[in-house]
């Protein structure tokens, strides 16, 4: 059946072509589709029976003309071929290269859509990136194989943030860099190159695998996009040893593309226009992130998730969170004033910070020590609210004391220069200086034995100024 | 034999003659697994338990004669399954680290010998009822496996084998049932996921199920039988406070669901609960945990099976007689996939897509909770807690609301305490319990008479913290009295030295029921004796400078289980120390005033 063309195409709308007649078509089939023009299209057949083939056109079907349109079904999935000539390479979405070079050829192929891990294969991730920023290491530890997402906004600093973290995260006290898979869905051209030159500039180039879909380029491109690029990275991780950080930016786009699909082919709409499955789809992509037992790679990943209009209550960032271990979220606020990177604390979590910190990762009091930033930080935010109201001056001496934290917190901790590289130690021992500026009495999360080791309280504080 | 017709994701349209709903199929050359949900003429609606990539129409259908059922006997402790109970461990160690397509391995392992005891007192002839004892097999060091007569199977007993080892698979008994057919008995039987199994009657739930959380026993209490939800928005803390019950919970047996979460939250357990010990027999957790996992990016329809898997397996452990907790995790996923099929079947959604029979189909299966007499006479449980999802942390969605019209006790979780790290962030203005009437007895004869009293007081004055917090806000703290600034410490004790509680602290993940009410006690001591030394005149900046409260605070992690000892001496010394303040102040009272 491989070699025949069909020209049997009833109709084509929102991406979607429909074929009428051709038997025995396997669900999840490749296809090429040739338009008048000669100009090749790529599909995938997502519904089959024997009366009609369903095929989602991923460069979309504008200017198809069904009279002279032609359809050979490739009688394979979508695949994508490995081997460690890959590292260095910028593909498209689908795996076709853009970087001038020939195709990759290989006796390894694998499909796109990769298969579940066996949960029970799985290996547990509890090794300590340090990934130089403060607001991640002290806070919202990231570790070898988890899944960390930045969620953000228009307009702010989400990608310098994940090039930073590509740029600076290593095991403390080992200086083997990470292998990177880089997949960029619907970004800007600026965006993609701000990237290139970041890999470059830190001299990882070799060790980046691209895989480029721009805003102007097909959307439904993306669809296959982050699975190809989640492809070579199980390749490198599990295959090759390597440990892989696979940045991906902007999902949001990759669930706007799933949208217009769904929407095409009338799926029952949940929440916003979204299909149902969206929760079941992002998953499939995120979960291929983690360690698998006796193998000695892992993927890491930090996909970048832009917050339509700033909600975190969008399906998307909202099905993320429910699906990743953690999320680090951007505040425009603190943007506004200036703090770089602005990780808005309280609403961030790292899932698996608890098993990757301590005595034999960073450093005993670790953990108790971000709990009990996360809860001054809470009640000082409260102050600051009150001061507002009242005015700083009516503030009671502890209060006082809350609203200079506040602000030392902020300027000092969570922010920090783009190429700062701070040791986890020194972002520990910064976090006990700030916390210097309140009594031991408000320090209920830590316990006895680190107070008298490292909490050195200043006494009153002069008026506010 | 039939054939594929259609194939629509997870949906595929076969042409089989006479096949029923609910029954299991086979379909193509892969082997895949699937169910029946509706006929359409000659036309049958399969659910796909494997995804469907690859499959052609025309390729070849068989029926298996039987629903989706589950093989029950001894071996499942320990093990982790997939949500039509696919032995996971077995499936990683002959297919590597993917979960393959078309594969199936019997979930028993049948080359495993068991020590079989015949029940006393049974001999050839002797009548056996449904659900009787027929023997016992030591499954694990605590847990003696009963092996039952299947409910229907009973009959005359014709013989039954001595003592000895034997796999799942051997015959143990032969029974003419009321038919005169003679029926061959095993360790193991299979069992249909979507019928409950019988019981003899339902009994009141008495006793509480004590999970070593302060703010759900003390405040939000669960009965063994009884039936619990705990809704939040993601990173609130549901699956803590699932695990943490699966650690500590004083139940006989564990069962885990993870429905649609994270595989690293399983291998999280995998991990660790061999090497956890349960504090009632001194033996590692994993003895009594059995795991049903199907993660969030395997197939969607097993999502849906796996609820029911996992309440079967329940059912089968309570009818032997033990007390059985089974979390959830989470409803919200299990929903969704009923959606998901709804949604491809074309019926009509009522409310955010999800099908009408939502609600009934989530009171059925919390309706599999609850604290029965066993066919054989014995007293056994099932407690159901499940997680919810909502979407955005919206409460009023379908799951949420439906939910808390089914369950007894609500443990809402709340991103505000979760974004201070408060933990468990259980919300105490929106959480409820039925049950705590139930539960007071046991509190009065196993700990202390005033617990309810106790309880109903610090909730009290929990209940004021928001009204006050808006005086506050509004015009400062200088305008609140002293007894309201008192009450804002009193909230403070409660909040961070009862009801906060972290799951990572060595000495304070487990909290005994005697130190749970100590603390409470303590907390309330302090309140009470600074309300009275207000009363006194002593000013309330005196009292709140001693740092007797923030020890007070920080008790929970500095004192054991073991150590209510170290808790009694703190409360002497809190009480010089008031004494000091109150003589000081009385003298200073009275100088001044000579
Ligand atoms: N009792 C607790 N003690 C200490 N930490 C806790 C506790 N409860 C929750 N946490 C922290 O909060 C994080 C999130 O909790 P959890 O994974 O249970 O959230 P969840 O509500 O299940 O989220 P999701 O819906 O996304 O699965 C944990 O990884 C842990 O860091
Ligand atoms: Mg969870």
């Amino acid at each position: 059946m491989s070699g025949k063309e069909y020209r049997l195409a009833s109709a084509a709308r929102g991406g979607l072509l429909f074929m009428r007649g051709v038997p025995g078509v396997a669900l999840g089939d490749r296809v090429v589709v040739r338009d008048h023009g000669g100009g090749r299209r790529n599909g995938q057949v997502i519904r089959t029976s024997d009366e009609v083939v369903l095929i989602q056109v991923l460069e979309g079907t504008d200017n198809l003309d069904l009279e002279r349109t032609w359809v050979r079904f490739l009688d394979q999935p979508f695949e994508i071929p490995l081997s460690p000539d890959i590292l260095g390479r910028v593909f498209t979405g689908l795996g076709q290269p853009r970087d001038e070079r020939p195709p990759l050829f290989s006796p390894l192929k694998r499909n796109v859509n990769g298969a579940p891990v066996n949960p029970a294969a799985r290996a547990y991730p509890r090794e300590f990136i340090q990934t130089g920023i403060s607001s991640v290491d002290g806070l919202n530890s990231l570790v070898r194989g988890q899944k960390l997402p930045i969620f953000s906004g228009s307009g702010l600093p989400h990608n310098r943030l994940a090039a930073q973290i590509v740029r600076q995260a290593r095991l403390p006290g080992d200086d083997s860099q990470f292998a990177v898979v880089f997949a960029a869905m619907g970004v800007s051209f600026s965006d993609a190159s701000f990237f290139r030159e970041t890999f470059s500039d830190s001299g990882v180039l070799r060790n980046v695998v691209m895989f480029l879909n721009l805003a102007d380029e097909p959307s439904i491109e993306r669809l296959i996009l982050p699975r190809a690029a989640l492809t070579v990275a199980e390749y490198l991780a599990f295959d090759l040893d390597l440990h892989v950080l696979v940045v991906m930016t902007d999902m949001t786009h990759y669930a706007e593309a799933l949208r217009e699909v769904a929407t095409a082919k009338g799926d029952v709409p949940a929440r916003k226009g979204y299909p149902g499955y969206l929760y079941s789809d992002l998953a499939e992509i995120y979960e291929r992130a983690g360690r698998i037992r006796e193998r000695h790679g892992s993927i890491t990943m930090v996909p970048v998730v832009s917050m339509p209009s700033d909600d975190i209550t969008h399906p998307i960032p909202d099905l993320t969170g429910y699906i990743t271990e953690g999320q680090l979220v951007l505040s425009r606020t603190l943007n506004n004033e200036g703090v770089y990177p602005p990780v808005d604390i309280p609403p961030s979590l790292s899932r698996l910070m608890k098993d990757g910190i301590g005595k034999e990762h960073t450093r005993e009091d670790h953990g108790r020590l971000a709990g009990q930033l996360y809860a001054s930080y809470a009640r000082a935010l409260e102050v600051r609210n009150l001061a507002s109201i009242i005015g700083a001056d009516e503030l009671s001496e502890t209060d006082q004391n809350y609203l200079a934290f506040a602000g030392a917190f902020e300027q000092r901790f969570v922010g920090q220069g783009e190429d700062e590289d701070r040791s986890v130690i020194e972002t520990l021992n910064l976090a006990w200086d700030l916390l210097a500026l309140l009594p031991p009495e408000a320090l209920t999360r830590v316990n006895e034995a680190d107070l008298a080791k490292y909490h050195r309280w200043q006494g009153a504080t002069t008026e506010a100024p | 034999m039939g054939k594929v017709v259609e194939v629509n994701g997870p949906l595929v349209t076969i042409e089989l003659a006479g096949v029923p709903t609910g029954e299991q199929v086979r379909i193509g050359t892969l082997n895949l697994m699937g169910e029946v949900i509706a006929r359409h003429g000659e036309h049958a609606l399969v659910q796909m338990y494997e995804p469907t990539e690859s499959l052609r129409p025309g390729e070849p259908v068989v029926a298996l004669g039987h629903p989706l059922s589950v093989e029950l006997g001894p071996g499942l402790l320990g093990g982790i399954f997939d949500g039509v109970q696919r032995p996971l461990l077995e499936h990683a160690r002959q297919h590597g680290d993917y979960v393959p397509r078309g594969v199936h391995i019997p979930p028993l392992d049948r080359n495993k010998l068991w020590h079989f005891e015949p029940h006393p007192g049974l001999d050839s002839g002797t009548r056996i009822e449904d659900g009787a004892v027929l023997g016992t097999v030591q499954e694990t060091p605590t847990i003696a496996h009963r092996i039952l007569v299947p409910p229907g199977m009973g009959g005359e007993l014709l013989d039954i084998i001595s003592a000895g080892d034997v796999t799942v698979d051997t015959v143990v008994a032969h029974v003419k049932n009321r038919h005169g057919e003679i029926q061959e008995l095993k360790l193991f039987h299979r069992w249909p996921v979507r019928s409950p199994r019988p019981y003899r009657q339902r009994d009141d739930a008495v006793a509480p199920l004590l999970t070593g959380q302060r703010i759900l026993d003390t405040f939000f209490p669960l009965v063994k039988g009884g039936r619990a939800a705990v809704p939040g928005p993601f990173g609130a803390g549901k699956t803590i406070v699932q695990q943490q019950i699966a650690r500590w919970a004083d139940a006989d047996i564990v069962i885990y669901v993870g429905c649609g979460e994270r595989g690293n939250e399983l291998v999280d357990i995998l991990e660790s609960f061999p090497k956890l010990t349960d504090p009632n027999t001194g033996r590692s957790l994993m003895e009594r945990t059995l795991l049903v996992a199907n993660t969030s990016n395997m197939p969607v329809v097993a999502r849906e099976a796996s609820i029911y898997v996992g309440a079967t397996l329940a059912e089968y452990y309570r009818d032997q007689g033990y007390d059985v907790v089974m979390v959830a995790d989470s409803t919200s996923r299990w929903a969704e996939a009923l959606r998901e099929v709804a949604g491809r079947l074309g019926q009509m959604p009522v409310e955010e897509g999800y099908p009408a029979y939502l609600a009934s189909r989530l009171a059925a299966f919390y309706e599999r909770a609850g604290r029965v007499t066993t066919l054989s006479g014995d007293s056994g449980s099932i407690t159901l807690i499940g997680a919810v999802s909502p979407p955005g942390g919206d409460f009023s969605e379908p799951v949420t609301s439906h939910t808390k019209e089914i369950v007894k006790t609500f443990w809402a979780l709340s991103k505000e305490l979760a974004d201070a790290r408060h933990y468990p962030a259980v919300d105490w203005v929106e959480s409820f319990s039925g049950y705590v009437a139930s539960c007071s007895g046991w509190w009065a004869e196993h700990v202390d008479p005033r617990w309810e009293a106790h309880r109903a007081t610090a909730l009290g004055i929990l209940s004021q913290a928001d009204e006050l917090a808006r005086i506050v806000n509004l015009v400062g703290p200088e305008a609140l009295s002293p007894q309201q600034r008192w009450a804002l410490q009193g909230v403070a004790l409660f909040k961070e030295g009862v009801l906060q509680q972290s799951a990572l602290d060595p000495v304070d993940s487990y909290c005994s029921p005697q130190k749970q009410f100590a603390l409470l006690d303590q907390m309330l001591a302090i309140y009470q004796r600074g309300l009275k030394m207000l009363d006194q005149g002593v000013p309330v900046q005196e009292l709140l400078r001693l740092p007797l409260l923030a020890q007070a605070q920080r008790l929970k992690g500095s004192y054991g289980n073991d150590q209510l000892d170290g808790l009694r001496e703190f409360a002497t010394q809190a009480e010089s120390e008031f004494n000091r303040v109150s003589d000081e102040y009385a003298q200073h009272g009275k100088a001044s005033t000579t």
